[in-house]
């Protein structure tokens, strides 16, 4: 059994600082963007026109049985080839990953809206209102209320997937800790400091989302 | 003021509205009953175009409710609405449901939406409730909530939609008594509801229905001595038994 | 964009082969997997209703440490890691001489991280439908552990039939992070293609094209299963 050398978790905090700062821009962008076509596919589906939601229906049922890594290896091929050009790991990671939780997204923010009673609709209706206006000012801020710690919930979750960018070799977090343990012999000492940090942000996160959810809607 | 004629509307297979034909005329009160599943709700629906319908037509203070080219929401907007389950929205404080679609439909400004709204709430008995999300209200003070936010459109007709059925029978008069004082200020109404006794002391005419037709169109007076059809009476010595 | 389309590649070998053993991998780790996570998850499971603390805090632990660390990193511990801290011999028999070290260890990682995923869904299941009934099954003088057996377990796993499905296909997902060790699953035999042809889009098309049919096929099986269950009915809380 060899001796562990735990102080290389120190020597190497900066490289692996560098990691970490990918793995949050990963989620910064697959969040931000993921929303954003989240919620044009969410309301592509719910209009009445099949040419639309049929389309957005079919995609996210494609990209929700696929694997994140079949995903991330379907664009490290198909982005270089759309542009004509290489264009490294990071440029097809963020499309992949936005593309994929885009999915996701659509679904959480359907599910906020089927959580809204359809009588509330109906009530605004009654009072004159156009379809526009119950969306702005009664639908939408409830769904709003009920999908909020969905949507946390799957920040955390995209967070743990950014690990993945391992397979196309992207430095995140996870895998410069991975270059040090192989290149220095040290997998213990690495993988478990690696373990450590994503248990305290996940297990921090998702126990700032319960406090959210217990406190009643103010 | 409302006139229904020939409306009939089917899911799918079942019909749900069979050649429908009414009328509310300007101070009217017009109690809706019949036993559930008859059609009621969704008839009353239609007035507004809630629910759309397949055949027959609708005139509201004449204009064609299922004419492609009407304006609903400007229709609608005269035309007050309240709910079995009250459907306040619960992110709103009851001055804020009340004032809403003031603000944003008839394009009141907030001070005088909310003037509107105080003194609204006030008469139905809640001056001191403005600032309570409707979870905090009991289910009466709810619904009179929901009845203030319909008056606060001006409007010239009021349909309520069996606007006792969700609430604690204690909590029923309470809203009762509000309709009420509405009908004696002349307003407009069509109201469906089981409460026999509200329609005993307010009602100007009874509209039974079963089986999504309506099978009487009497006075009040003639529909409690003695209904014309066999289901009506069968109807009535249900709900009057106790 | 100029590519040259080959779907006759798929067909010729070794890749038609590739693409075989691949997808025998895959179905591999999820079914060894799923038996994992559905043993390990129940028995967490029913320890997340249990009335005792102990046992309680025990089976939130579980869960609490596998939800809130990557699969992937938790992987690289069983393999990396799990080895290292063993006694010398069981280490080295672990990591080279067990039978197919890696897959072994992709079914365990896998399977108790799923198995954190199962135990919530077994612990929603039994408080939807079993616990409202566990008053009235020791009132007729079953002991608790005959109640959970006979009556809220069954009941329990009838309601989750559904979301136990959606667990199940992301362990299928799921078995795709195998090809980090070594494993070489569906995914990794695509991209092996792909390497040695270039023709990506025949090589990750038939991928997108078996998981999707996995997917719809298993669904559809399951929710003929739900529908005789009545699964809906249990999850309302009606009879």
């Amino acid at each position: 059994m060899s001796s562990f050398d735990w102080g290389i978790i120190w020597r190497e905090a900066p490289f692996l600082a560098h990691g970490m700062a990918l793995s949050a821009l990963l989620v910064v962008v697959a969040t931000a963007g993921g929303l954003v076509l989240g919620v044009v596919l969410a309301l592509m589906r719910q209009s009445s026109r099949s040419w639309l939601s049929v389309p957005a229906a079919g995609y996210v049922t494609v990209m929700r049985s696929l694997p994140l890594v079949l995903v991330l290896f379907w664009f490290y091929f198909l982005v270089p080839l759309a542009l004509g050009r290489p264009v490294g790991a990071l440029a097809s990671a963020l499309v992949a990953f936005v593309l994929f939780e885009a999915a996701f997204y659509c679904e959480i923010i359907r599910a906020g809206i089927a959580s809204v009673r359809a009588g509330q609709t109906q009530a605004a209706l009654a009072t004159g209102m156009r379809q526009s206006q119950v969306f702005r000012l009664i639908v939408g801020p409830q769904a709003l209320r009920a999908m909020v710690p969905l949507l946390l919930n799957q920040i955390i979750i995209v967070f743990q997937d950014t690990s993945l960018v391992y397979v196309v070799a992207l430095r995140d977090f996870m895998t410069s800790a991975s270059i040090v343990a192989d290149r220095d012999g040290r997998p213990t000492e690495m993988y478990t400091i690696v373990a450590i940090v994503y248990f305290v942000i996940c297990f921090s996160a998702s126990k700032a989302v319960e406090i959210y959810q217990r406190v009643p809607a103010r | 003021m409302i006139e229904i004629s020939d409306v009939s509307k089917s899911y799918g297979r079942t019909a749900v509205l069979r050649g429908c034909t009414a009328a509310v005329k300007r101070g009217e009160v017009v109690v809706v009953c019949g036993p559930s599943g008859s059609g009621k709700s969704t008839l009353i629906k239609c007035v507004n175009g809630l629910v759309p319908f397949d055949s027959g037509a609708i005139r509201v203070d004449g204009v064609s409710v299922g004419d492609k080219a009407t304006d609903l929401p400007a229709l609608r907007a005269r035309i007050g609405m309240v709910f079995q389950n009250f459907e306040l929205y619960p992110h709103m404080t009851a001055l804020q449901n009340v004032s809403l679609a003031q603000i944003h439909v008839l394009k009141r400004s907030r001070t005088e939406a909310d003037t509107k709204s105080r003194q609204l709430l006030a008469r139905v008995g809640l001056a001191d409730k403005l600032a309570s999300r409707p979870d905090q209200l009991s289910g009466g003070q709810q619904q009179r909530v929901s009845i203030a936010r319909a008056l606060a459109m001006d409007p010239q007709a009021m349909l309520f939609d069996e606007p006792t059925s969700a609430l604690d029978p204690e909590m029923v008069n309470e809203v009762l008594e509000v309709m009420q004082a509405l009908a004696l200020d002349g307003m407009t109404m069509m109201v469906v509801t089981h409460e026999m006794g509200f329609a005993q002391r307010v009602a100007d005419r009874v509209l039974f229905m079963d089986g999504g037709e309506i099978l009487e169109d009497t006075p009040k007076a003639a529909f409690f001595a003695h209904p014309s059809t066999d289901r009506a009476r069968q109807f009535l010595a249900k709900v009057l038994s106790h | 964009m100029n590519y040259r389309w080959n779907w006759e590649i798929l067909l010729q070998e070794p890749y038609w082969s590739w693409i075989w053993s691949g997808l025998e991998w895959t179905l591999l780790i999820s079914l060894s997997s799923w038996c994992v996570a559905l043993v390990v998850g129940t028995l967490f499971g029913i320890a997340r209703t249990a009335s005792n603390r102990a046992v309680r805090a025990a089976a939130d632990i579980y869960v609490g440490l596998f939800r809130n660390v990557p699969p992937l990193v938790q992987l690289f511990l069983w393999y990396s890691v799990f080895p290292e801290v063993l006694p010398e011999a069981l280490g080295l028999w672990v990591k080279r001489d067990m039978p197919s070290p890696q897959f072994v260890t992709a079914a365990v990682a896998i399977g108790l991280f799923m198995a954190a995923r199962v135990a919530e869904q077994v612990r929603a299941g039994i408080g939807a439908v079993g616990l409202r009934l566990l008053p009235a099954a020791l009132a007729t003088g079953l002991r608790p552990w005959q109640a959970y057996r006979l009556i809220l377990l069954p009941l329990g796993l009838r309601a989750i039939t559904k979301p136990l499905t959606s667990e199940f296909l992301i362990t299928v997902k799921m078995s795709s992070i195998a090809l980090t060790i070594g494993v070489l699953e569906l995914t990794a035999e695509s991209r092996h293609i792909e390497n040695y042809t270039f023709q990506g889009f025949e090589a990750f098309g038939v991928a997108t094209l078996i998981y999707l049919l996995l997917g719809l096929g298993v669904t559809g099986v399951m929710s003929l299963v739900d529908r005789y269950f009545g699964g809906d009915k249990l999850r309302r809380g009606d009879r």
